[in-house]
């Protein structure tokens, strides 16, 4: 070895990297620091530990912090690197939505029902970030039963944006996203049921990737409504988002309704270049109520793909408005049969009453009051009478959703477009209107209903400094097409680059 | 428009097996009224002869059973299959008398 590449080898690296905050570093930068030999996975795991402890009690995102067993993890992921290994995400320190089994480690869905719940299992997304060498930080707090748009359902806690602390993360995902957006995880997992993923990246200037229903497996997944829910990824970056989502994608024979079509490379996709691209602007997401502030940045980022040489051209999507009711009664419908299970027999606390029946009753009372009101307008719209006035015009509603999508992607490749119609709101705003906090979530929740992928990127910030995000929707399994447009916007822009302030 | 009687949601609770409040009964008498205002926007759309789609995943793949192969795969160990169960006796869950024995 060369005296010159002696000065500029590992040895000086370790000293660089050792002397700053690692908790600024973003997913790959660690990664490549890990396998550079220049840190080690726990004085990274202790440095988000370190992190966790300083500002979480004012963020509140974690529900349970894994603090032994992220140790634990961090030591034999640096044995696997010391070894050689070198496995995506192997060493990294990530947060995992309290939506998701995981074996040995409470699991609440953010609600009493489960409280004490220990599942015997991992799900099998959670598997997949373990055999990738993921260090699990702990499980982020979420709405309960993921319903809402703010995390405020929680029956433990709100989260609140690390951005403003006033206001909230978003949700239902908002552990994950004020848990990346905080730097108190490099990635996380959270699930997308009507927005849960992109809204809260976009309150947080993070970035949320919501993928094709069926692209990543939804077993041992807490479930919400099962024809929409899918898991999601969160990072600071396209790559970071890229990364985790290669790793964990992919076919589970568990999940009957997990597709078998193989993974794409998809951080080779990660190209950055958009000439040709087929951009199309839905009119009927830029209507009254999109907050002036948000739509201004959403449509110089739409101008910004057309610099990067996409063709931009408006599109309809003529049946958006009915997207709201049409999910509505299938989300709840759903729910109200998935959260039957919750009867105090198998799992969860029991409240002993007269007899069974009663002792189910009074168990099902530890339901949050939103949680309630879903399986209460579910069950209504499920009932004999009422079954087709509801239920049955909502399934022939979606219909009409999924062929607005197939005309409009007939003729373009990506659709962009607002995420939210406003920046984060104040804590309590809309607490107990769940109208209103359904309205945060009409932009996102239409593909859903199509199965389609969307991801929120950061595309600027309003007067108040709070974090806007563009929403990139593509056809079903086109994850590359959206990550790729998504990666030539961020590396033209800096809106990412910043971060905020905690308690500042 | 349209309003939920005290007893329509005290028919529904019962239907879902939720023990309600009379402040809760009162409550969601009303929102849930609200809510099913709103969704009546619905009949606005043609719909006639439209198929429904309960699962969009029927426009991915091709619609149809899944089924493992029948083999047979080692269970979770009992203990941990029981662990979380509030109450358990003879490797089972225990539930409340629901057949009178006399």
């Amino acid at each position: 070895m060369g005296v010159q590449e002696a000065m500029t080898g590992p040895s000086v690296l370790f000293f660089f990297v050792n002397a700053m905050d690692l908790t600024t570093l973003t997913l790959t930068e660690l990664r490549d620091a890990l396998w550079a030999g220049q840190v080690t996975s726990v004085v990274a795991t202790e440095a988000m530990l370190d992190r966790i402890v300083a500002v979480d009690n004012e963020v509140k995102s974690y529900l349970t912090v894994t603090d032994d067993l992220a140790l634990e993890q961090a030591a034999a992921a640096d044995k696997r690197l010391a070894a050689g290994e070198r496995t995506p995400l192997l060493g990294v320190p990530v947060a995992v939505k309290d939506m998701f089994c995981t074996r040995g480690v409470a699991t609440t869905a953010g609600s009493k029902i489960l409280e004490g719940f220990v599942p015997p299992y991992n799900a099998f997304v959670v598997d997949k970030l373990a055999e990738a060498g993921a260090v699990l930080l702990g499980k982020t707090n979420t709405d309960e039963f993921a319903m809402g748009s703010s995390t405020e359902t929680s029956a433990y806690f709100a989260t609140h944006n690390p951005w403003d602390l006033e206001r909230v993360p978003g949700g239902s995902s908002g552990g994950s996203a004020a848990a990346v957006a905080g730097r108190m995880a490099y990635a996380a997992f959270g699930t997308d049921t009507g927005g849960s993923v992109r809204q809260p990246a976009s309150f947080c200037n993070i970035v949320g990737l919501r993928p094709t229903y069926g692209r990543m497996s939804r077993w041992g997944v807490v479930a919400y409504a099962s024809s929409l829910d899918q898991v999601g990824v969160f990072g600071r970056t396209v790559a970071d988002v890229t990364a985790m989502f290669q790793a964990t994608a992919g076919f589970d024979p568990r999940d009957s309704t997990s597709l078998n079509v193989p993974v794409p490379n998809y951080e080779a996709a990660l190209t950055g270049d958009i000439r040709g691209l087929r951009v199309g602007v839905p009119k009927e997401y830029f209507i009254e109520g999109l907050d002036g502030e948000v739509e201004t940045a959403v449509r110089a980022a739409i101008n910004q793909l057309a610099d990067l040489g996409a063709d931009i051209r408006e599109i309809s999507l003529p049946h958006s408005r009915y997207a709201l009711p049409i999910y509505y009664l299938i989300a709840t419908a759903e729910a109200s049969t998935n959260l039957a299970r919750y009867d105090g027999v198998r799992y969860g606390p029991r409240v002993a009453g007269a007899d069974v029946i009663d002792s189910v009753q009074k168990t099902r009372a530890l339901f949050g009051a939103e949680t309630k009101k879903r399986i209460m307008l579910g069950t209504y719209a499920l009932s004999t009478g009422y079954y087709d006035e509801y239920y049955g015009k909502a399934l022939q509603g979606r219909t009409l959703i999924i062929n607005d999508f197939n005309k409009a992607f007939a003729d373009v490749d990506v659709i962009a477009g607002p995420v939210s119609p406003t920046t984060a709101f104040k804590l309590g705003e809309k607490v107990n209107d769940s109208l209103a906090l359904f309205l945060a979530d009409i932009f996102t929740l239409p593909l859903n209903l199509s199965a389609s992928c969307g991801l929120s990127v950061p595309c600027g910030f309003d007067g108040r400094g709070l974090p806007i995000g563009l929403q990139l929707i593509g056809n079903t399994l086109q994850e590359a097409t959206i990550l790729n447009a998504a990666f030539a916007y961020e590396q033209a822009t800096e809106w990412h680059l910043r971060q905020p302030v905690i308690g500042g | 428009m349209m309003a939920l009687t005290k007893d329509e949601v005290q028919k529904i609770a019962h239907l879902a097996r939720l023990a309600l409040t009379d402040e809760e009964v009162a409550e969601y008498q009303h929102q849930i009224s609200d809510i099913l205002d709103y969704v009546a926007m619905l009949s606005e759309l043609d719909l006639a002869d439209l198929p429904p789609t309960a699962h969009a995943v029927g426009h991915l793949v091709a619609q149809q059973n899944v089924m493992r192969a029948d083999i047979v795969a080692p269970s979770l160990p009992m203990d941990e299959v029981l662990h979380n169960a509030p109450q358990h006796a003879q490797n089972q869950f225990q539930i409340q008398t629901v057949l009178d024995d006399s």
